[in-house]
């Protein structure tokens, strides 16, 4: 292994995915460097959920393949490439509504936990200790750091959008993750609620050491914080490079930019 | 000298979070604690009346325990319905398998009760693993026929295989002995079911606030993402089928031990609709609305039952002729008017009413 590949955490080679002959994603190649902030950018429908639920396994790829630490993930459950490091948030915010912030929380960190059927029936000591140890890091490393300490009991589902994102991305942090996967958690924000989420995606990065994929809609808060920017356009990478690199490729330009600064002009 | 209200806020309206410990506990108020311990009194104190002949009778034992034999199984059915989100048609069956396991263990091969009672837990759970089995591929609706499909195998197969469970004759018990005690009479049995109901009824709310139980909610709420935190759902939904099984088929065993006899018409579909009256009535999701379910939903027969034969006694003889069919109209009546008007169940009722007593008589105290 040379020290460059040493230095890549995830890697995709020759992706293509499909739905029933529509063609979702075609022959993506992307690799992002450990301890990176690595967006991927490009208009609705370009098919950016879609490689973050390739990343997951939730979708599977008909060809390509996903290595991750160098582990290749096609063969895994869901739920087991989450226990390999990577975390995620959704672009729908998809949360436990019926429970409440800290439990959600909580979940993060399910396969972290020790259990066992028994154990957990007469809640033996040895297992209380771990959940209550747990519940400990919860809140010293993640509710205080995302500012959630006033909605601890709250049932998610009366939270406002805002704050489900946050709860959403400490439910990630709480895997401890290797990698973090944000699925434009800043749309629909303030832009203070903005600016908050930017010092979160900072945060992360500098003092936990994790990597970030990051898709979102806002250019300005995509330059400004990424090391690496790749923009996708109908299911293929059309550019890749630093964000003064993408900002300045004419292909990018014409069929992204310009669209994207039209519709943003919308959405405000 | 404390004040008094530094005193009432220190047992009934304490709010703030001690410490994590202290705040994981299943009573986190020590109103709650307070009330619970209360409650344990009271109960002692009807039992040792009894002893004088003074208060609850035989009958008022038997009602308590049947009671109390509906509340272990419907915990089981709430866990599964409740709190992942699993609907069973095929509730009382596993009921059958825990009565029958229990009974045959009991008259063929001596087994004290007491192991027969886990026997029949054990085998119902099995039922249960592969019930949930299907539900790796199918959901709702298609799931829900399994179960149902299920109910109806156990109902067959009880009846039929007469050369072991003796048909619609069923099998007769003997009296049970716990420990070399008989329990002979309701009140002693009362007892016996009580630590039992409140044993489950604490396993329950373990689990509930362990990572399984938070697993299990995970599934209901949303299983897409749940399997991308890193949650097996399949696991958990079989664990679910088979802790929900266990609780049905020690409640069948130990329900088969009341009567001293297990027949198949206490099993049958019906039982399984009315055992998701019970957890619907006392509402989703949480423990001790099932508690208020199963004793609405045992007692108001009873009670309607009651009604009729005084209103007969008193005034007209035919009345329950023709009063005896509108019986389960009523009760039919009454479940859906709850349905309607209390969608939260009983626990909504029981939840405000709790929020206004914890800062009753003195409610400037708490904030
Ligand atoms: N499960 C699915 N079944 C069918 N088509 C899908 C599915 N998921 C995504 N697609 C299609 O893939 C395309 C890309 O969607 P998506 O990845 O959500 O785009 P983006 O996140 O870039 O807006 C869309 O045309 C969408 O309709
Ligand atoms: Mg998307």
């Amino acid at each position: 292994m040379t020290q460059q590949e040493k230095d890549i955490l995830l890697e995709i080679r020759g992706l293509h995915l499909s739905f029933g002959g529509v063609k979702v994603l075609t022959d993506i190649d992307l690799k992002v460097e450990k301890g990176k902030i690595f967006s991927i950018i490009g208009p609705n429908g370009a098919g950016k959920t879609s490689l973050l639920n390739c990343i997951n396994m939730h979708y599977r790829p008909q060809r390509g393949t996903v290595v991750f630490d160098g582990e290749e993930l096609n063969h895994l459950k869901p739920h087991k490439v989450a226990t390999r490091g990577i975390a995620r948030t959704f672009q729908k915010v998809e949360l436990f509504h019926g429970m409440t912030v800290l439990d959600n929380i909580k979940l993060g960190r399910h396969f972290l936990m020790k259990s066992s059927l028994v154990g957990s029936f007469f809640r033996l000591p040895a297992l209380a200790r771990d959940e209550l140890e747990h519940r400990r890091q919860i809140e010293e490393d993640i509710i205080d750091f995302m500012g959630l300490s006033s909605f601890r009991y709250h049932p998610v589902g009366i939270l406002p959008f805002g704050v489900r994102k946050r709860v959403d991305m400490a439910r990630a942090l709480a895997m401890s993750p290797k990698l973090l996967l944000l699925d434009e958690i800043m749309s629909g924000m303030a832009v203070e609620e903005k600016e908050d989420i930017a010092s979160y995606i900072l945060d992360v990065q500098r003092d936990l050491g994790v990597t970030i994929v990051w898709i979102e809609h806002d250019l300005a808060a995509v330059m400004d914080l990424s090391d690496y920017v790749c923009v996708l356009n109908f299911g293929t990478k059309i550019a890749e490079g630093t964000p003064e690199e993408v900002q300045k490729d004419p292909q990018v330009i014409e069929a992204y930019l310009g669209r994207v600064l039209r519709e943003g002009q919308h959405d405000a | 000298m404390r004040s008094l209200s530094e005193w009432y806020n220190d047992i009934f309206a304490s709010t703030a979070v001690a410490s994590y410990r202290e705040d994981e506990r299943i009573f986190r108020t020590r109103f709650m604690r307070t009330w619970f311990v209360i409650f344990l009194c009271v109960v002692a104190a009807i039992n040792l009346a009894s002893l004088f002949g003074v208060g609850a009778n035989e009958y008022h034992y038997f009602i308590g325990n049947l009671i109390l034999v509906n509340l272990i199984s419907a915990i089981g059915l709430q866990l599964l319905v409740g709190f992942t989100g699993l609907l069973s048609l095929g509730h009382a069956a596993f009921m059958g398998v825990g009565a029958y396991t229990s009974a045959l263990l009991i008259t063929e091969v001596g087994c004290p009760f007491s192991l027969s009672i886990l026997a029949g837990g054990a085998a119902a759970a099995l039922c249960g693993l592969i019930v949930g089995i299907p539900s790796l591929r199918i959901k709702g609706f298609y799931l829900m026929v399994a179960t149902l499909a299920f109910q109806f195998v156990i109902e067959y197969t009880i009846i039929h295989w007469e050369g072991l469970t003796r048909g619609i004759r069923g099998i007769e018990l003997p009296t049970p002995h716990l420990f070399g005690i008989p329990l002979e009479k309701n009140q002693a049995y009362f007892i016996f079911v009580f630590l039992l109901a409140v044993f489950f009824m604490w396993g329950a709310k373990n689990l509930t606030r362990s990572k399984i139980g938070r697993a299990f909610i995970a599934v209901r709420d949303n299983d897409i993402s749940a399997e991308i935190i890193g949650i097996p759902i399949f696991r958990y939904k079989l664990m679910a089928f088979a802790v929900s099984a266990f609780y049905a088929g020690v409640g069948g065993a130990v329900f088969a031990g009341l009567l001293r006899t297990a027949i198949p018409e206490d099993y049958v579909f019906l039982n399984s609709i009315i055992f998701l009256a019970m957890v619907l009535v006392g509402g989703l999701g949480r423990l001790v609305g099932t508690v208020f379910g199963v004793i609405f939903v045992t007692l108001v027969p009873v009670l309607l039952d009651l009604l009729v034969s005084y209103i007969a006694h008193a005034f007209d003889p035919n009345f329950t002729v023709y009063m005896g069919p509108m019986k389960e109209l009523v009760f039919g009546g009454l479940i859906i008017l709850f349905i309607i008007f209390e969608p939260e169940g009983l626990v909504g009722i029981w939840i405000r009413l709790r929020d206004y007593f914890k800062i009753w008589p003195l409610p400037y105290i708490s904030e």
